[in-house]
């Protein structure tokens, strides 16, 4: 089962012809991950790694019958790409893509109403369902297939949970990367949601940082409706206020948005809350034993 | 980024937003210049810093004649202005906005910024004018009153008057009041601002609805397709080793401990820094090296961290995933070889290529400490730097 994106996926990468694109692409194939097609304004007919290039993401889809795409179009032509992949009716885009400007956003998330695609980021590092799908910049290696749901706001910190997971044979389903934007296509209750429907994620794992309410929020969906155990950690415990922390989300403004209030949402939900990601994934482990989980989610 | 009122208002004066007549000033000569040819009974002598909170440290000053314009514009250039957002090391007033008088017969508040749960501008407007509208916030939250804008259509006039009498601004004036907003919200859209903020909006005794104040804040992401903005840049406001990494797009804020920290994505960098606080370390900085980092980038990082004299060590921390540990272990060693490095330094390298980059520092011949996780590296470079 797992969420989102599964070994039928099938991705179009939008911006195929660039260097990064080129890496990751080479990458997503070495997992597994479907990749049918590639779109790259005025460069239909080349071919990236065996896989065809499209001028538009809506003939790429045709020939190929892709239902998914992943973005590395650089940020100032990335909401227009997103847009198109929206406009195309593919179900899930995820957007890399990092420094979009803020306004640019508000219009791609305006344009979204009322469509059916499902938009992952931006600036995020994608998703993995282990062992089947990878699509976006994770090191896909370091998961493996079991039965715990993560989601985080930071690419780093869903390694460095995923990796504490897997060396303590704890397998996932799905890692998802929602990005560090301020306006973002998924959230935290949306991943939330669908973990808890799923029916081989056994618990969850939520990474939030500093800046905005979307933890808090989180916290409160889970108080009322999850019914599987939730660790947490929040990043920039120790970050000033006033300064951006590299997410252009990252930031503690008017006393607002700070990991103290966050920590206390969610431990206020029942979520136990790790002191430093060293332990995110012991954390867990003790909250499985708790549970009576441990056992079921052991997959090595 | 930041601007200055002076400038903030030089941009509303083009979207026909009413705000006092006035300009920069760089000298008592040219304050009085200035007064002479503002012509007002009174004068307001305003120290321009990247700074809110400049009035209650005693940086803006009424002016009744051109002497007194001469003393004051004296009085602030070159002076240190300690306000509640400058921290306790104050910041140099080096430029002086001089603007004409004018009386006041009431304050509010007014801002435009992005409400992140709807993904959208709000306007947020009070009559609680002139003060912390966190304070407002938190004493009178019924006095705060939000327009939540559609970016389709922008700010629609009858949200603008509903804001503006929810402000208790006179019924005469709040077409006047609607207009300037409207003006307000062009700006912001056009010049891509992240924060606007006008405090106080003033309704004058000659019933005239103007911008008395203006804090403007831009989207740094946007800033490639303003290259009218970017000129605005004052490097005086900023941190030097800010401004040095912003020039190679790397994430960096400056901080007052000891532990340098080079970390590849946000939420890494942050948590490396709270992991060194939570075993009683402090961390110097936080850096971010971003997801598309090559040597040259994290050579620079590397300079930038190593010119803070507080630096007594540096724990790098990066788990690869668009970043490759190789390009990460090159540039660490191109960088020490360069600069000659002095304090202890503690690497952990997990992720995409790791092999490779653990491989490099090896055979670098460079004094490396190599660790396998973040919590054991906080802690030894900690015990390094003891």
């Amino acid at each position: 089962m797992a969420i989102y994106v599964n070994k039928d996926t099938k991705v179009i990468v939008q911006g195929i012809t660039g260097d990064t694109a080129i890496f990751h692409t080479k990458q997503m194939l070495e997992y597994g991950t479907k990749i049918v097609a590639g779109v790259t304004p005025g460069k239909g007919g080349q071919v990236v790694e065996g896989v065809p290039v499209f001028n538009t993401v809506k003939e790429a889809k045709e020939a190929t019958g892709a239902n998914a795409s992943v973005i590395f179009v650089p940020a100032p032509f990335a909401a227009d790409a997103i847009m198109e992949a929206v406009e195309a009716e593919l179900e899930f885009t995820c957007c890399i893509t990092e420094h979009i400007p803020v306004l640019d956003m508000v219009k791609v998330k305006r344009y979204m109403e009322g469509k059916k695609t499902r938009l992952l980021g931006p600036n995020c590092p994608g998703i993995v369902t282990a062992e089947e799908c990878k699509i976006g910049i994770m090191p896909g290696y370091i998961l493996r297939k079991g039965h715990v749901g993560v989601v985080s706001r930071s690419g780093t910190l869903t390694y460095e949970a995923v990796l504490q997971l897997t060396q303590a044979g704890i397998g996932q389903t799905t890692a998802v990367g929602i990005g560090g934007d301020p306006v973002n296509g998924t959230n935290f209750v949306d991943v939330l949601k669908e973990f808890n429907e799923d029916p081989e994620t056994y618990a969850i794992v939520m990474i939030g940082e500093i800046g905005g309410t979307a933890e808090e929020e989180a916290a409160a969906w889970i108080k009322e409706n999850m019914t599987k155990p939730v660790v947490g950690f929040i990043a920039g415990q120790t970050a000033p206020p006033g300064k951006r922390m590299g997410h252009a989300g990252a930031i503690i403004s008017g006393g607002k948005g700070t990991a103290k209030e966050k920590i206390k949402a969610m431990n206020d939900a029942g979520i136990e809350v790790a002191p430093t990601p060293s332990v995110i994934g012991e954390t867990l482990i003790k909250v499985l034993k708790e549970k009576g989980l441990y056992e079921k989610c052991k997959t090595l | 980024m930041n601007i200055h009122e002076y400038q903030g208002k030089e941009i509303l004066r083009n979207y026909g937003v009413a705000v006092p007549k006035g300009k920069v000033a760089f000298s008592p000569d040219e304050a009085v210049k200035v007064a002479k040819e503002l012509g007002s009974t009174i004068t307001v002598v305003k120290a321009q810093i990247h700074a809110g909170g400049r009035g209650k440290a005693g940086g803006v000053k009424v002016a009744k004649n051109l002497d007194e314009v001469r003393a004051y514009a004296k009085e602030l250039l070159g002076k240190v202005l300690v306000t509640k957002q400058t921290g306790p090391q104050g910041k140099e007033v080096k430029r002086l906005y001089i603007e004409e008088g004018c009386e006041i017969k009431k304050e509010y508040y007014l801002s435009f910024i992005l409400d992140r749960s709807t993904s959208r501008i709000t306007v947020m407007g009070s009559p609680e004018g002139g003060m912390d509208i966190e304070e407002v916030a938190e004493k009178s939250p019924e006095k705060i009153f939000r327009e939540v804008i559609d970016p389709l259509t922008g700010l629609m006039p009858f949200q603008a008057r509903r804001l503006a009498l929810n402000m208790e601004i006179p019924t005469n004036l709040v077409n006047q009041a609607a207009k300037l907003m409207i003006g307000l919200y062009t700006a912001f859209v056009e010049k891509d601002a992240s924060i606007l903020e006008i405090n106080p909006l003033v309704l004058t005794e000659d019933d005239r609805i103007m911008a008395l104040d203006a804090k403007f804040n831009f989207d740094a992401n946007a800033l490639y397709r303003h290259p009218d903005i970017v000129e605005l840049r004052d490097f005086d406001e900023e941190d030097p080793k800010e401004i040095q990494a912003s020039k190679y797009d790397l994430n960096y804020v400056s901080l007052d401990g000891n532990i340098g920290c080079l970390v590849n994505g946000a939420g890494l960098a942050m948590a490396t820094m709270d992991t060194i606080s939570y075993y009683g370390g402090s961390p110097a900085n936080f850096l971010d090296v971003g997801g598309g980092a090559n040597t040259e980038k994290v050579t620079e990082a590397f300079k930038i961290i190593l010119s803070d004299p507080n630096v007594k060590g540096i724990f790098v921390n990066i788990f690869g995933g668009i970043m490759k540990c190789d390009v990460i272990a090159e540039g660490v060693v191109a960088a020490a070889k360069e600069v000659g490095l002095n304090v202890p330094l503690v690497v952990r390298l997990e992720g995409t290529n790791a092999k490779r980059g653990k491989q490099i520092l090896n055979e670098s011949g460079l004094n490396i400490i190599g660790t396998t996780s973040m919590a054991e590296g906080a802690q030894k470079i900690i015990e390094l730097v003891k």
